[in-house]
């Protein structure tokens, strides 16, 4: 099967610590694909080395049939590469309205050709049309949300959308989520396994950088390597 | 703010009606020193690369607008092309260093435009200057620029222009995409933007403001020296910008009037102490300027 993303032994190091260690990935189009592990698994490492925000130490990324290696961060989104980060990232001296269109900017033919979409993409939040340096923790996840969107990615990477967020923004994000359509290819790192569950079609398990398992959902929850992954790690975590 | 501006814009029509000559000089200088710093105002305050290198492209531009045409559009285009190369020549050393790096760099780059306007003598004058520019016309057609008057109302009508054109830029895209690097610029990278390539653009064209400002320094002073651009210059340009709110580029004139006028007149009353007065009030506007604005923010909203 030829994937929309195909990730071969990719490795990163940071000093003598391997981050991770000879990954292989494959995801579809139109999958959803979560990434799950205790703290330090190696998840975000993973995304930063698709989105191309860090270099590997060794192997090969391909995106949509073609190699991504070396290229930059910048070059990976206008080919279809959304983002968003751990720690919500947004411009805070721009309006919310001008951080959905500057966001999307690149990829529709300019700023102000993109504020129709952005004008959309922010009615179906609930966020106001102000300094985003206002909003909240989880109005700021919202907002980078759309703005990813904005951008048309083909594959959407999420790395822990749910954190912090309250019950609400929780159940809001969530239908989001779902709602996505099959065009949108999501590679989704979360700790609230709930949503993973519910979202997933295969789910990728790492733990301190290496390849543990790989499965559907219910695969994965009966999984008894998988439940000593955690175990060792995070005896408290929910699984 | 925004109402100071017409009577202030008034005020700076009618001064050299009502100052004596050497007020009016001392605003000539305000306006090209301004202008020089509303550059700087763009690279530091909106693009977020602080500097202390503009006045290298300043330099640049005079020097070049002493050589050139009497006619002063011509003069003009000829300083803001020549400030541009320079700065698309320093281009690679700038926009991939960030935060105090860019500073220390920006500050060699000034250093040594010093340096060399003062060995270059064939074309500077070396340390004694270039003096005698004979000052230009405008454009083809109208009359010379022979009172301190007239060139004064020149540098403000050029100025003018140029923020106006600077400041409608910057309220457009061109100025979100510049704020959006300065505050997340792994954001503007995740979204496509060409980060770097944005910043040189944003380096060029604060290079040709700064060096337009050079072809007015020549015409309301009509001398150069090195000591024009050394690096007292460059760091009370900075502290204009601070002082005026580093993000705002009207804000950094006046700034850079106030700097001025407290560097005149504090160092008419205490000779000789003129720099220390001058760190002394960088020192209090970088401790005391953030609090007072957030203050004065939360106070009114
Ligand atoms: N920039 C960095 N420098 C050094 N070590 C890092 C860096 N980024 C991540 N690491 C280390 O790499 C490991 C994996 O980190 P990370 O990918 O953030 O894990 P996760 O997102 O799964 O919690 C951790 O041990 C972390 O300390
Ligand atoms: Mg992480």
């Amino acid at each position: 099967m030829r994937g929309l993303l195909e990730v071969d032994a990719l490795t990163r190091r940071y000093g003598s610590l391997v981050a991770l260690d000879r990954i292989d990935l494959r995801i579809g189009e139109g999958e959803r694909h979560a990434v799950i592990g205790p703290n330090g698994a190696g998840k975000t490492t993973l995304l930063d080395l698709v989105a191309g925000v860090s270099r590997p130490n060794g192997g090969r990324i391909r995106f949509a049939g073609r190699d991504v290696t070396r290229l930059g961060p910048a070059r990976r989104a206008r080919l279809g590469v959304g983002r968003i980060h751990q720690r919500p990232a947004v411009w805070p001296s721009l309006s919310t309205l001008d951080n959905i269109a500057v966001a999307g900017a690149r990829h529709r033919g300019g700023y102000r050709r993109t504020l129709p979409e952005a004008r959309k993409l922010l009615s179906s939040l609930a966020i106001p049309d102000v300094t985003a340096a206002r909003l909240s923790h989880g109005q700021r996840r919202q907002l980078e949300i759309a703005m990813a969107l904005a951008g048309r990615p083909r594959l959407l990477l999420l790395d822990e959308p749910a954190a912090g967020l309250s019950a609400v923004e929780f159940s809001q994000l969530s239908a989001v989520l779902s709602e996505l359509p099959r065009t949108v290819t999501v590679l989704l790192v979360e700790h609230r396994l709930d949503l993973v569950y519910a979202l997933a079609d295969r789910v990728t398990v790492l733990r301190d950088g290496q390849y543990v398992a790989t499965g559907t959902p219910d695969e994965i929850r009966a999984s008894s390597t998988v439940q000593s992954a955690y175990a060792a790690r995070q005896p408290e975590a929910v699984i | 703010m925004k109402w100071l501006i017409a009577p202030a814009l008034l005020a700076a029509v009618a001064a050299p009606w009502l100052a004596d000559p050497y007020t009016t000089a001392t605003l000539a200088r305000i306006l090209v020193l301004g202008l020089v710093a509303a550059s700087v105002a763009l690279l530091t305050g909106v693009a977020g690369l602080p500097t202390l290198g503009q006045t290298a492209p300043f330099a640049a531009g005079a020097y070049a607008a002493a050589h050139s045409s009497s006619v002063g559009v011509v003069q003009l285009l000829t300083a803001a092309c020549v400030g541009a190369a320079f700065a698309a020549l320093t281009t690679p050393l700038v926009v991939y260093a960030r935060g105090v790096v860019v500073l220390m760099i920006t500050l060699a780059i000034g250093e040594l435009a010093v340096t060399a306007a003062s060995r270059w003598r064939s074309v500077t004058g070396g340390t004694d200057g270039l003096a005698g520019m004979a000052s230009p016309r405008p454009l083809w057609g109208l009359p010379v620029l022979d009172t301190d008057r007239a060139r004064y109302l020149y540098a403000l009508a050029v100025v003018g222009i140029v923020l106006c054109v600077v400041v409608l830029l910057l309220r457009g895209p061109a100025g979100m995409y510049l704020r959006g690097c300065r505050d997340d610029e792994a954001r503007m990278r995740a979204s496509g933007h060409p980060v770097n390539a944005y910043l040189a653009i944003a380096y060029i064209a604060a290079g040709a403001i700064a060096g337009l400002a050079g072809s007015l320094l020549v015409t309301t002073q009509q001398y150069l020296s090195p000591a024009d651009f050394g690096f007292d210059i460059a760091a009370l340009l900075l502290l204009g910008v601070v002082i005026g709110g580093a993000g705002s580029v009207v804000g950094a004139i006046a700034g850079t009037a106030v700097v001025l006028a407290a560097r005149d007149w504090l160092s008419g009353l205490l000779p000789g102490r003129g720099p220390l007065l001058l760190g002394a009030l960088f020192i209090v506007a970088a401790y005391a300027l953030p609090r007072l604005r957030f203050r004065l923010r939360s106070a009114v909203t």
